[in-house]
């Protein structure tokens, strides 16, 4: 007989057949979470066709347990069909807390078995830590980030929260971690007809070197204009980095597009470097960018927030130090 | 075909830098700021609009807020919505999502007879894009939040929905729950026209007796979720400032790319 699943879950979510990074992520988090009650065993929720392949990397990136749901109906995600299974498993294994990755699947999905529990849940934490009296403090931005406030979750369980992708750091892989696979059934599926229907779904994968894997984010802001933004992605590319944006420049259409938009309707990232040009530091935006290593800020206007986040900052014209700089790279590279 | 859509009264987001935290209550002082509809919320009744000017039918309001948000609704009646409904009792106040879609489910059955309830994918202030599908789930109905496109095509309806880098493409039968996204259309500007006519329209105000709703059901107390501490983002950076001639300055941005081992 497997063990009795530990307080603390994380549900899986798949992309493209692998685990999710955000999934990785939380996993990272709910060992930290789980040490610190009674019931140090994390566990990690997986529902697919043939998902079991997949368990091997939960238990490599933390997952002491996974609970596994192999059944074809489950092949692709759906809201209903999801998340009746897992009301049936968080009913009868009766978790503390579970964590679900905030993505537009994982935002819908954990409101509604919230809702089907009801139970409490908090949306795109930026922090979590266990407190003795409060049980799972829950940090979120609200109005756009301006404030952080910690939502509670005193009675009704489970507490549940969703963190978006990037907002903890990854558990380094360790393929020698062990850990127990429990098989459940997903027999609550049996004669339930799903009201919707999936016709097709279309993801196009961007071409371009995606935020969360650059080690320099390069970021324009509004202060950058159309006529300068190319640039931000030649710096870019003499770094080896991507190029991010803003709110602003994203509906100006400078951009490659909303992958690229960092804040809290956007990504969330920490790379080595974040260089920013022209960015006011809304705190939409902030909240995407605190936590990147070393923070640089080109911006005309001193009483810019931006530069209260920042490690160094210039007060310039973004416009004016775009083309210096790139010339100086090139001549520093001997280009 | 008649359809609700659910806006959220918020405090105007281009206002959210003078949001401060009262020092002594703790709580959040957000005098002077103005009320507007939550942005995302006109595209939904925008949508609302489309299809009541292909089908016909009826396009209704439905709102949890304080009274004194009648001036605000007025101006989503001004945009060609027909009537609304504002759901407001001091026992709503405090309200989490679980509590606000219940509240609001209660509104929408009492109106009954309804064949497609819209509503903003989120809202400015708390954002968390939870009341969409908790509406659909305690209304018994299918649901789908983030629609990007949506036509109808009787009995059948085609959606839209984000995901990232994409979409997932749904067929359904109303009634049925949908959060729209921003993407979906551009709401229409309110003509002084549309302004004079939203006088005459009616605004139904709905109190806890009314919706039959048990007070320790709704607002703070009927909420899973309590608000804890409030605090202001600290960051502790240096905020060191570099200064002298663009070509000084980037000589300086180089040494600390090099340092930071990004550049070589």
């Amino acid at each position: 007989m497997p063990e009795k699943p530990g307080s603390v879950w994380v549900i899986a979510e798949k992309s493209r057949d692998k685990i999710a990074e955000v999934s990785l992520e939380l996993l990272g988090k709910a060992r930290e979470i789980a040490a610190q009650t009674g019931s140090p065993l994390t566990t990690a929720v997986l529902l697919g066709k043939d998902a079991g392949l997949l368990a091997a990397e939960l238990i490599a990136h933390g997952a002491d347990q996974v609970i596994l749901v192999e059944d074809p109906r489950l092949e692709s995600y759906q809201n209903d069909t999801y998340a009746l299974v897992l009301e049936e498993l968080i009913k009868k294994h009766r978790p503390e807390i579970i964590l679900f990755g905030a993505s537009y699947r994982g935002s819908e999905l954990s409101a509604t078995v919230a809702a089907r529990l009801q139970t409490g849940l908090s949306a795109h934490c930026i922090d979590l830590k266990v407190d003795d009296r409060k049980g799972l403090v829950q940090v979120v931005p609200a109005f756009g980030g301006m404030v952080y406030s910690e939502i509670l979750c005193p009675e009704a369980r489970p507490q549940m929260a969703s963190v978006k992708p990037g907002v903890f750091p990854k558990p380094e892989r360790d393929a020698t971690r062990t850990g127990t696979v429990l098989k459940e059934s997903a027999t609550v599926l049996d004669g339930y007809q799903s009201p919707l229907k999936v016709v097709g779904v279309v993801q196009q994968q961007p071409s371009d070197l995606p935020l969360e894997k650059a080690e320099t984010i390069v970021v324009g802001g509004w202060g950058v204009g159309p006529d300068m933004w190319d640039y931000l992605e030649q710096i870019a590319g003499e770094l080896g980095g991507a190029v991010g944006c803003t709110r602003p420049a994203l509906d100006e259409g400078w951009t490659r597009g909303e992958h690229t938009m960092i804040g809290t309707s956007g990504k969330t990232v920490r790379p080595r470097v974040y260089m920013g040009f022209g960015v006011s530091g809304s705190a939409h935006h902030v909240v995407g960018m605190k936590d990147s290593g070393i923070i640089i800020n080109v911006n005309i206007d001193p009483e810019a927030p931006v530069f209260q986040v920042s490690d160094y900052g210039v007060i310039a014209d973004a416009r004016v130090i775009l083309p210096v700089l790139l010339e100086k790279i090139r001549e520093h590279k001997g280009v | 075909m008649n359809i609700a859509v659910c806006v959220k009264p918020v405090p105007d987001p281009g206002h959210y830098n003078r949001i401060n935290i009262n020092p002594e209550t703790k709580l959040l002082d957000r005098k002077g700021i103005p009320v507007i509809i939550n942005p995302v919320d006109k595209n939904a009744i925008e949508a609302a609009l489309q299809l009541k000017e292909q089908c016909g039918g009826k396009v209704v309001l439905v709102s949890m807020a304080p009274p004194d948000t009648v001036e605000t609704l007025k101006e989503a009646l001004a945009m060609g919505v027909d009537e609304a409904y504002l759901l407001s009792d001091r026992a709503f106040a405090g309200s989490d999502t679980l509590a606000t879609a219940k509240i609001l489910a209660a509104g929408l059955k009492k109106i009954g007879q309804l064949d497609l309830i819209l509503t903003g994918s989120e809202s400015a202030d708390s954002g968390t894009s939870h009341v969409p599908s908790q509406l659909g789930e305690l209304l018994g109905l299918p649901h789908l939040n983030h629609i990007t496109e949506l036509s109808l095509e009787l009995p059948v309806i085609k959606m839209k929905a984000k995901i990232e880098n994409g979409y997932v493409e749904y067929e359904g039968r109303l009634p049925m729950v949908l959060g729209v996204a921003r993407e979906i259309n551009t709401p229409r500007y309110t003509t002084l026209m549309g302004v004079v006519m939203a006088q005459n329209k009616p605004i139904t105000i709905w109190g806890l007796n009314d919706l039959g709703l048990d007070p320790a059901g709704t607002g703070l107390s009927g909420s899973p979720t309590q608000p804890g501490d409030l605090h202001f983002p600290r960051h502790g950076r240096k905020s060191e400032i570099l200064k002298g001639e663009p070509e000084a300055i980037a000589g300086k941005i180089i040494a600390i790319l090099r340092s930071a081992g990004v550049l070589a």
